[in-house]
């Protein structure tokens, strides 16, 4: 690309500095004036990226690079480095890299985040990673704010600081103290480097220069967790010219948040062993305890060609709604489906209401969840009235009851009332209930052929006298749809 | 006349690329940046290098936010 309005530089002289081969020529994000960032003028995100591309120009480690970009105003990062990109979600970033690093471990894993994405919406996320001494590098920008949106208050604003949710300043009794983010995590065990440095003047600079080189050093020799912080300015937001936002940084940051290096075991920190790999597909069986003759799914039957069961289980806690579900989820796998099996239930571990979503398709599954199912397994009467309107028209219903109540009825679905549980107790144990009414269903709807149903139950019940209590419920299930009652499927 | 002395450093900068935020400006020991008086495409006082005096220090390089806006030339030793 030629060079507008620069002058040649005179005889003998050596280009020393320019823009590092980490970043790309041009920035394919806007239409025009690719070369510039979309940074405001003098923020500090301009000069970490500077730094950090330099590091690994010097380190000669771009081809392996991947940087993770966090949700801030540096989430274009993937804009400007021409290495591997990912851009995680809002705080995530500890996480991605954790998955990338693990899976590749040759890789040079960059987490590069904000202080409202690593120390607010990522604090979980930052704490685990580095409490499991993950090799990854991580650039933290503490810039005291929420740049990206305007102005909220961060973790990280000084006490007393305006902000659009501080407007009359950080209060420690409303928003507590600010959060000292290399501190916290030198209280852990694993980290292997730790060092806070700012961007205040050209000296300070050189020093972050340093610091985010060795941080990703740690990791081109194969150590732990390093973490650089970086205080950094925030011209907009703090309503001031780029060289008072520097200042800030200098005099009043620095001063709250004291510079240097905080953990450095980089001498004696144990070496990571190399991930362990996962078991060969073959040691799969034995492991998930699952017969070798069944881990061939079969193909589909051409009955089931078109199948798309969108099916809600719903009733009490105890009332076996999950197994049902699982059940049907394991016979329609046994018969060659596409399935899915999503439970939904409170924190109650008995009382308290349960449900669970299936699908059962010969298409994938796009979603787990059914909003619109085609059957509604009701096992009692709170229920059928929550879920009954969401049934699609011509859906089948199943309804624990001896008939729904009356105001609790739709002309456009088949419906159909039996006591299910009562007869399970007649069968000598209330707790089949469940298996009755999954009988029931595979009369009235078909949904999946009795032979991958049972092998679904033996599967799940190891206990030989319920295996077979549950054979003798799912047979008094499907005789129960023949009895005569005044709430019939049409 | 006086022979004059090699020039050590030199610096260019792009305009198009810079937003005039002045830190470099700032950084400079001897004072040979400013901010100009025109604006430049994006709206910014894109800054100019006085054209003499520079040592090839990379100050300004190091704190300017722009990855490419600022090139520092140097005359290394053994040339
Ligand atoms: C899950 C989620 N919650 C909230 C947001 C809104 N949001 C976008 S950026 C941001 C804060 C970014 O602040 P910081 O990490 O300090 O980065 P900066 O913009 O200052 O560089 C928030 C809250 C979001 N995008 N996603
Ligand atoms: S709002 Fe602040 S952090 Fe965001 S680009 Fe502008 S100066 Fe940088
Ligand atoms: S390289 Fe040093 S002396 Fe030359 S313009 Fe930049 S800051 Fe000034
Ligand atoms: S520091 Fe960079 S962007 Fe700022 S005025 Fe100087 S050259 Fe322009």
């Amino acid at each position: 690309m030629p060079e507008p309005n620069v002058s040649a530089p005179p005889e003998g002289l050596t280009l020393i500095h320019s823009k590092a081969a980490a970043f790309y020529d041009h920035y394919e994000r806007k239409s025009e004036l690719q070369n510039q960032t979309h940074y405001c003028p003098g923020c500090g995100h301009g000069v970490a990226h500077k730094l950090l591309a330099r590091a690994i120009d010097e380190l000669g480690v771009q081809d392996r690079t991947v940087l993770v970009s966090p949700v801030g105003c540096s989430v274009f990062a993937y804009y400007y480095f021409d290495v591997g990109n990912v851009q995680a979600a809002h705080g995530r970033a500890p996480a991605v890299a954790t998955g990338i690093k693990r899976a590749r471990p040759e890789a040079i894993v960059i987490s590069y985040q904000g202080d409202g994405d690593l120390a607010a919406i990522g604090t979980a996320e930052i704490l685990h990673a580095a409490n499991r001494g993950e090799a990854i590098t991580v650039i933290f920008i503490n810039n005291a704010i929420y740049g990206m949106t305007g102005g909220q208050l961060a973790p990280t604003t000084p006490v007393g600081c305006w902000s659009t949710t501080s407007p009359y300043g950080r209060n420690i009794w409303n928003e507590g103290y600010p959060l000292h983010v290399v501190e916290t995590l030198a209280s852990l065990e694993a980290p292997v480097y730790l060092e806070r440095v700012a961007l205040g003047n050209s000296k300070q600079v050189m020093q972050a220069a340093k610091a985010i080189r060795r941080g990703v050093e740690n990791q081109v020799k194969g150590l732990g967790f390093s973490l650089i912080e970086v205080l950094s300015p925030c011209p907009t937001i703090w309503k001031e010219t780029p060289v008072e936002a520097q200042r800030r940084v200098r005099e009043e940051l620095a001063q709250l948040y004291p510079l240097g290096v905080v953990r450095d075991k980089t001498k004696d920190a144990p070496r990571r062993p190399a991930p362990s790999f996962p078991p060969p597909l073959t040691a799969l069986p034995e492991l998930l305890d699952i017969e070798e003759s069944e881990t061939l799914a079969p193909p589909v039957p051409a009955s089931h060609d078109h199948a798309d069961w969108r099916i809600k289980v719903a009733g009490f806690g105890g009332q076996g709604v999950l197994m049902l579900g699982e059940v049907l989820a394991e016979a329609g796998l046994a018969a060659g489906l596409e399935v899915s099996w999503l439970p939904s239930y409170g924190p109650e571990m008995r009382s308290g209401t349960s449900n669970c979503h299936v699908r059962l398709s010969a298409r994938p599954v796009d979603s787990p969840l059914v909003t619109q199912p085609n059957v509604l397994v009701a096992l009692n009467e709170p229920s059928l009235r929550k879920f009954l309107p969401e049934v699609a028209p011509g859906g089948y219903v199943l309804y624990n009851g001896p008939e729904p109540p009356a105001d609790c009825r739709r002309p456009d679905v088949r419906l159909l009332a039996r006591e299910f549980v009562a007869l399970a107790d007649r069968l000598g144990d209330a707790r089949v209930g469940n298996i009755v009414t999954l009988g029931a269903l595979l009369e009235a709807a078909g949904v999946v052929e009795e032979q991958f149903v049972d092998r679904a139950l033996a599967r799940l019940v190891k206990q030989a006298r319920l295996l077979d209590l549950d054979r003798k419920a799912l047979a008094a299930g499907r005789e129960a749809v023949h009895q005569e009652a005044p709430h019939d499927i049409p | 006349m006086a022979a004059e002395k090699p020039e050590r450093g030199y610096v260019t900068i792009d305009d198009e690329e810079c937003k005039g935020c002045g830190l470099c400006v700032e950084s400079c020991v001897p004072k040979l940046l400013r901010l100009g008086d025109a604006l430049n495409r994006s709206g910014y006082h894109a800054a100019t290098y006085a054209g003499r005096g520079c040592t090839g220090c990379g100050l300004c390089f190091l704190v300017c936010p722009e990855p490419g806006a600022i090139r520092v030339y140097k005359r290394l030793q053994a040339a």
